[in-house]
């Protein structure tokens, strides 16, 4: 071997001096591997000093390889990468030994800890020398950024980018943006009229110059990567044209067909065939809904089309496509709620006076089916008194086991407003009381005050079966009461069940299309679950909100506002770094065969018809080496991660079976040495 | 040497999002572990050529683990899913060269999940310690060009699928 290999084996001051001895592992690594020409150990391989140490040898003994045996890469590596290329080293000739998380913390004798520290230096070390220079690839960045979700937490992102005068496209599915957050009445815990703080928002949204607001419309793909991404964006029909359209209403004024409104009254309430979810909807121009539209139906009607004084109705319209170039993508597609139907025990669906959250918001909502009247499913009567049930498929092992962080909040918030509207009493039953955070403690200790009680144990059942007097015609909410150990039966009139908060139905595909991964619960993986909350995998995807995880509006205004921070980071500094751990195709040695092709998600290996060969794509690709492995000829390279560096490491590794050149040693195999 | 003393050498090849984390995690955490494993970083399971596990133990590895996502958290979206088919053909493999299927494992485990695989490497090194030393092929050596033999067998396989034209 021809490379000079530096090799530090850090002490971590005990973490790793301790358990393992340092010297011995640096004194017999300079004496028995090769390409080795120095070996130290040091209290803090680190610290600027330790770092020095590298780039003294580098420069005097002229090192050409660095090893160093300290903390999990996760940690360190980018510091001693960073270090040996400030002295021109190329940061990709380095390789780190993780023999603290690995051997020193894990291992309880001293004897087999140095043993086997030994033997990952010595992996190390074979694998260092086979390593190559790599540079990351430099490419320009679109500054457009592409927002998906148009709710509070997407509204927050292009605000804020727009706002610092950059151009947003904001695809919303629905007709009109807000989100969930429109449908709320108040917010916890100071009890803002959620639509009092959210319309000046999404009036921003809409009347801003550096946003185009796409509503009614959904990403029919992505292809490209960071800085530089093709979306077609697919805009459904309106059946409306949006520039003769005024939005005054008259078209729904007129519209004779009136149909269960599932999506935004949540099944209370009722909309038009030609339609706005709520007034303040932005944009302001209505759909026609093809599904329920007496013209679609029948052929006639077209009652919108006579009354429309500006010749806006067009059934003639089509689904048209947009292409756009962007550069960065945040994602905040928000979350389902959960069906509650699913927990039979509940009643949901069966007897009528139980209601979901979402259907409370709307009864509660003074532009709700009831004017912001409580009443029970007939329309007329006041609850006099009311059970909410938390954790409703979360907590749950059969359903969610997640928490979903913003039903004690909302219960709190539901006690509140059916205590000061109708009068009635309250019952919660909670598993544990989560208020963490700002004045959400104190919300709860308020809702202790007014007298909304509190019961400890998760509901067994809600059934309208009285057994007792006094239940005649009420909903009976059996419950343990964990706190004195009783079982309980509470009569209400009316059960508001709080869902959990689960992800989208199609978050699945929705994560396929944008090569963003989930976890098993199905809520977007972000890239570090402590410190790199909002971006994803997949560089230039970003998310924000709910589709990452359950979380109240503070949270996703946070990550909204987060995510737009990291796309504008990205859009100043105008280019972006491509790791350069990607596959490459030798030509030559490619049969055209296209087992590759199919393997990768990125979409990253496409075959190239005229030479016949296929052909990886440098920006797509991630690196995972799926196709390297699949490859039969071979042809299939991954840097950093070859073949012969893999093995060479599995040589180092095994060095008290093979000894020093690889050549095995004689069975059996010896005993781990003593030190 | 007697039984007892044999400890074997357990290669592993660990995700760097999912299972490598998981090996972070056990450390921070000071979950002891048996020093049997030799953990080598790849990208993602699906970069695990079977080929590396038939050559970690002909090199006088015991046993070979991989470790990866859990099937549906791949940080590569779905290549984990080509590993469990990988894996699959590879203890076919295995068996039909006489190799005991607890010297291979595939292990899931998500970077939260440090001690799941702390105690799926103690029962794996338990397993193989139980299973005793494979004498294959790496502890031919006393016996004269078995490396060789061992080098031409993918020719020979090569040959032996060519089509005559």
């Amino acid at each position: 071997m021809t490379e000079k290999v530096g090799v530090y084996i850090c002490h971590c001051g005990t973490n790793i001096a301790g358990p393992v001895d340092v010297e011995e592992v640096a004194r017999w690594a300079k004496e028995n591997l090769d390409g080795v020409v120095l070996a130290r150990d040091y209290r803090f391989m680190c610290s600027s000093l330790g770092q020095e140490l590298i780039q003294e040898d580098i420069k005097n003994e002229g090192l050409t390889r660095v090893v160093v045996a300290a903390c999990s890469p996760h940690l360190h590596e980018k510091t001693f990468r960073t270090a040996c290329s400030k002295i021109g080293l190329n940061p990709y000739l380095t390789q780190m030994a993780s023999i603290r998380e690995q051997v020193s913390w894990v291992t309880e004798d001293r004897a087999a800890a140095t043993h086997k520290a030994k033997m990952m230096v010595a992996g190390a070390v074979r694998r260092v020398q086979l390593q190559e220079e790599l540079q990351p690839t430099e490419v320009p960045v679109n500054p457009n950024t592409l927002v998906v979700g148009g709710g509070i937490a997407g509204i927050q992102a292009a605000l804020e980018l727009a706002d610092a005068g950059h151009k947003v496209f904001m695809v919303e599915r629905e007709p009109s943006i807000g989100g969930h957050m429109a449908q709320f009445d108040k917010t916890f815990p100071t009890l803002d009229c959620a639509a009092c703080i959210l319309t000046p928002k999404m009036s921003d949204v809409g009347l801003h110059e550096n946003i185009e607001l796409l509503s009614y419309a959904e990403v029919d793909s992505l292809s490209g990567f960071v800085g530089n991404f093709d979306v077609r964006v697919r805009k459904k029909a309106r059946y409306i044209d949006e520039d003769a359209c005024t939005g005054c209403g008259i078209c729904i004024e007129k519209c004779p067909k009136k149909v269960v409104d599932e999506v935004f009254e949540a099944g209370l309430g009722y909309r038009k065939a030609v339609y706005r979810p709520f007034p303040q909807a932005i944009p302001k121009f209505p759909v026609i809904d093809r599904d329920t539209c007496i013209y679609f139906e029948r052929g006639t009607c077209k009652a919108c089309e006579k009354f429309c004084p500006t010749e806006a109705i067009d059934f003639e319209q089509t689904d048209t496509y947009l292409d756009l170039n962007v550069g960065n993508v945040i994602m905040a597609t928000g979350y389902d709620l959960f069906d509650c139907g699913k927990i039979p025990q509940y009643g949901y669906g069966r007897l009528a006076n139980v209601f979901t959250s979402l259907e409370f918001e709307r009864l509660c909502n003074a532009a709700g089916p009831t004017e912001g009247h409580i009443l029970l499913r007939d329309g007329v009567t006041e609850p006099q008194s009311v059970g909410i049930i938390h954790c409703v498929g979360s907590r749950d092992k059969q359903h969610h086991a997640y928490c979903s962080a913003v039903c004690c909040m909302s219960a709190l918030k539901f006690g509140h407003l059916v205590m000061e509207k109708t009068g009635a009493e309250v019952y919660s039953f909670y598993i544990d009381m989560r208020p963490l955070h700002k004045n959400y403690e104190e919300f709860y200790d308020r809702l202790l005050q007014e007298g909304m009680h509190f019961i400890r144990g998760r509901v067994a059942e809600v059934t309208d079966a009285a057994r007792l007097p006094g239940e005649d015609g009420k909903l009976i909410i059996q419950a343990e009461d964990t706190l004195i150990g009783k079982q309980r039966r509470i009569p209400v009139d009316m059960v508001i069940l709080l869902g959990a908060l689960q992800p989208r139905f199609d978050a699945k595909e929705t994560g396929l299309k944008f090569g963003v991964s989930a976890g098993l619960d199905g809520w977007f993986t972000e890239r570090h679950p402590k410190l790199d909350p909002v971006a994803t995998m997949t560089d230039g995807v970003f998310i924000a909100g709910t589709c990452q995880g359950p979380k109240d509006i503070p949270d996703s205004v946070a990550q909204g506002a987060a995510a737009a921070a990291r796309v504008q980071g990205m859009i100043s500094k105008g280019t972006v770094l491509i790791e350069p751990i990607v596959a490459t195709i030798e030509e030559a040695r490619c049969s055209g065969c296209r087992i590759c092709n199919t393997l990768c998600p990125f979409n990253a290996i496409e075959y190239l018809e005229d030479k016949a060969v296929s052909y990886i794509n440098p920006a797509l690709c991630k690196g995972c080496g799926t196709c390297v492995a699949a490859c039969p000829a071979q042809a299939i390279s991954g840097a950093h991660f070859t073949n012969d560096q893999i093995f060479a490491e599995m040589e180092g590794l095994l060095y008290d079976v093979i000894g020093s050149n690889g050549a095995t040693v004689k069975s059996p195999q010896p005993a781990l040495e003593p030190a | 040497m007697s039984e007892s003393a044999f400890e074997p050498k357990i290669v592993g090849f660990l995700c760097n999002w999912c299972s490598y984390r998981a090996a972070d995690l056990a450390g921070t955490a000071r979950m002891k572990y048996e020093p049997n494993i030799r953990i080598i970083r790849v990208m993602c399971s699906g970069r695990v050529d079977p080929t590396f596990v038939l050559k970690a133990l002909s090199l006088g590895a015991d046993g070979v683990m991989l470790a990866g996502c859990h099937p549906g958290e791949c940080h590569y979206i779905e290549q984990n899913y080509k590993t469990i088919r990988r894996f699959k053909m590879l203890k076919h493999t295995l068996r039909a060269l006489g190799i005991e299927e607890e010297r291979v494992r595939l292990q899931w485990a998500s970077a939260g999940e440090g001690a799941l695989l702390a105690s799926a490497i103690n029962e794996m090194v338990d397993q193989v310690r139980e299973l005793g030393p494979l004498y294959w092929p790496g502890n031919w050596a006393d016996n004269e060009g078995s490396q060789d033999a061992i080098q031409a067998l993918p020719r020979e396989h090569a040959e032996a699928m060519e089509v005559p034209a």
